[in-house]
């Protein structure tokens, strides 16, 4: 058992008082807060450490060089990879422009594309900019009205043989804990590559990429206790062999001349320009941090707040949840007909923080029926304490404006 | 920021509905809260003399509509046309800060856009600094 007490002692952020009351940070999915150990890594790297890595022969570089690199493995272990199969990008945005940019770029006129209906936009919008650009297509796989992948019909989406399947392991608006290995064994039966946004799994459960046997695995270090700015690739190392570059500049080549470059070795074909090392050392540490936790113990811990957290608000008259009931940490609800920015504005003026709109997710929004729905997420720092207060705010809000 | 003008007018909007034959109507919708307000007016000797709206919206935006409906009846043209948003903030009576100041002013957006589709008038940079 996790005991967030203790935990919140390490987060300055969470001792902070709104209008008189304790933060309670529930819009983990959006991001997370900062550890002192994560902050105090940074900060001794920028003091002490700081040099441009992997560029020069001085004392300093071979420190920053050491620091990222082993950033690099400590990271690549915690997801089970190989550190050269650990890209550094800005975060899980950039990595899944990375994978459909270069996935598709040798991608026939006509080749297709499959997607879910549970998307997060980042997982939408580079595939559109690389179909627009190569004609290619997109089908999107059906959700269930309960907020779960049509399983059943999954064989017949597959039946289009597209050459690379991209979904959500955890969706960031419902919870909805995807079935990857299924998804994959079906993806692998079509020929398909396998793309994982695993923005809200990779913080919250023990994900392993062997385990998985995707192809591309894309995470951000700001929703895992890491800072902004610092994100992951996973790529598999044939793939790195074969596929194309996606940023040109520094670092990611070998040689150089007017007429023609050849590229480096992977990873660093992959990263151009001088990287974000007090991110990556940033990101490890929080790894670091969350190693200590437990991920099993943090998925257990967020599940039966988010049990506890629906079965409170579920006392309330006309309340709708929207997403299953066995998923991860997050819990999406209406109110009747109280807009969602209005249950938001409650919760604030209480000091709780939760999330309202449409979470970077516009289609589903449009499926769910919903222009906006509230969303509470939780993370190892948080306690039932906290979902009480949620609760009882949400009374307030319904009884003022329902 | 619920205050109880703000819950009178969102429980029990002002000229709330649809004009069947609108001499011009408007909508637009915030993207990033999923706001959404519609206008619909009649204008009878050079004045606004009959407003609706509909929406799906927050409180603030809902509340905003309905008073902004109150504010420009029977008004004349011109005083519509230079009715701003220093106005209807100071009608809706809250700070709503830089996080909702959008949807207090959605409103607004669209009833001029309804105007100035009846003036013909394209809406200037003058005008712009109004909404």
């Amino acid at each position: 058992m996790l005991n967030p007490e203790k935990i919140r002692a390490d987060f300055p952020i969470l001792s902070r008082k709104f209008k008189g009351k304790r933060l309670a940070y529930l819009d983990n999915a959006a991001t997370t807060q900062k550890p002192v150990q994560v902050l105090q890594a940074m900060d001794e790297f920028y003091r002490n450490h700081n040099a441009n890595p992997h560029r020069g022969a001085y004392t300093l570089i071979s420190e920053a060089t050491d620091l990222y690199e082993s950033a690099r493995r400590n990271i690549a272990h915690f997801i089970g990879a190989k550190p050269e199969e650990v890209i550094f990008t800005r975060n899980a945005t950039e990595s899944l422009n990375l994978v459909a940019f270069v996935a598709c770029q040798e991608a026939k006129p006509g080749a297709r594309i499959l997607l879910t209906q549970m998307e997060h936009h980042s997982n939408i919008v580079p595939w559109q900019l690389a179909a627009k650009r190569l004609r290619l297509k997109i089908r999107y796989a059906k959700m269930r009205s309960n907020g779960t992948l049509c399983m059943e019909d999954m064989p017949k989406e597959f039946e289009g043989e597209p050459f690379i399947f991209s979904f959500t392991h955890v969706s960031n608006v419902l919870g909805t804990i995807n079935n990857a290995a299924k998804l994959i064994r079906l993806a692998r039966k079509a020929g398909s590559l396998v793309c994982i946004d695993a923005a809200q799994s990779v913080p919250h459960m023990p994900v392993d990429v062997r385990e998985l046997g995707c192809d591309f695995l894309a995470f951000s270090g700001h929703k895992m206790l890491g800072p902004a700015g610092i994100g992951v690739l996973y790529m598999r190392k044939e793939l790195q062999e074969t596929l194309p570059p996606f940023l040109g500049g520094g670092d990611m080549i070998k040689s150089v001349s007017f007429e023609e470059s050849e590229w480096n070795s992977p990873p660093y074909k992959y990263e151009a320009g001088t990287p974000n090392v007090a991110g990556a050392v940033g990101l490890s540490a929080a790894v670091d941090y969350l190693k200590t936790a437990g991920m099993q113990k943090i998925a257990a811990h967020e599940q039966k707040l988010a049990d506890y957290c629906r079965k409170e608000l579920s006392h309330l008259p006309k309340i709708r949840f929207h997403g299953p009931r066995n998923g991860a940490g997050i819990v999406s609800f209406n109110i009747g007909r109280i807009h969602a920015h209005d249950v938001g504005q409650f919760a604030d003026e209480d000091g709780i923080a939760i999330r309202t709109g449409h979470h970077c997710a516009q289609p589903l929004m449009k499926l769910l029926g919903e222009p906006a729905t509230a969303r509470a997420s939780f993370y190892l720092y948080n306690t039932q304490e906290e979902a009480d207060k949620l609760a009882a705010s949400m009374k307030r809000a319904a009884k003022t404006l329902g | 920021m619920y205050r109880e003008n703000i819950l009178d007018h969102y429980k029990h909007p002002r000229n709330r509905g649809k004009i069947e034959h609108a001499d011009s109507s408007a909508h637009d919708l915030n993207p990033l809260c999923g706001d959404e307000i519609t206008y619909y007016l009649k204008f009878e000797s050079g004045k606004v003399s009959e407003i609706k709206f509909e929406g799906s919206a927050c409180a603030i935006c809902l509340a905003s509509a309905s008073m902004l409906t109150e504010e420009v009846k029977d008004k004349k043209l011109e005083e519509a046309r230079t009715y701003g948003k220093e106005a209807l903030l100071s009608t809706v009576g809250i700070d709503p800060g830089p996080t909702r100041l959008k949807c207090a002013l959605l409103p607004l957006k669209v009833f001029k856009l309804a105007l100035y589709k009846h003036l013909g008038k394209k809406i200037t940079e003058e005008d712009e600094k109004l909404v």
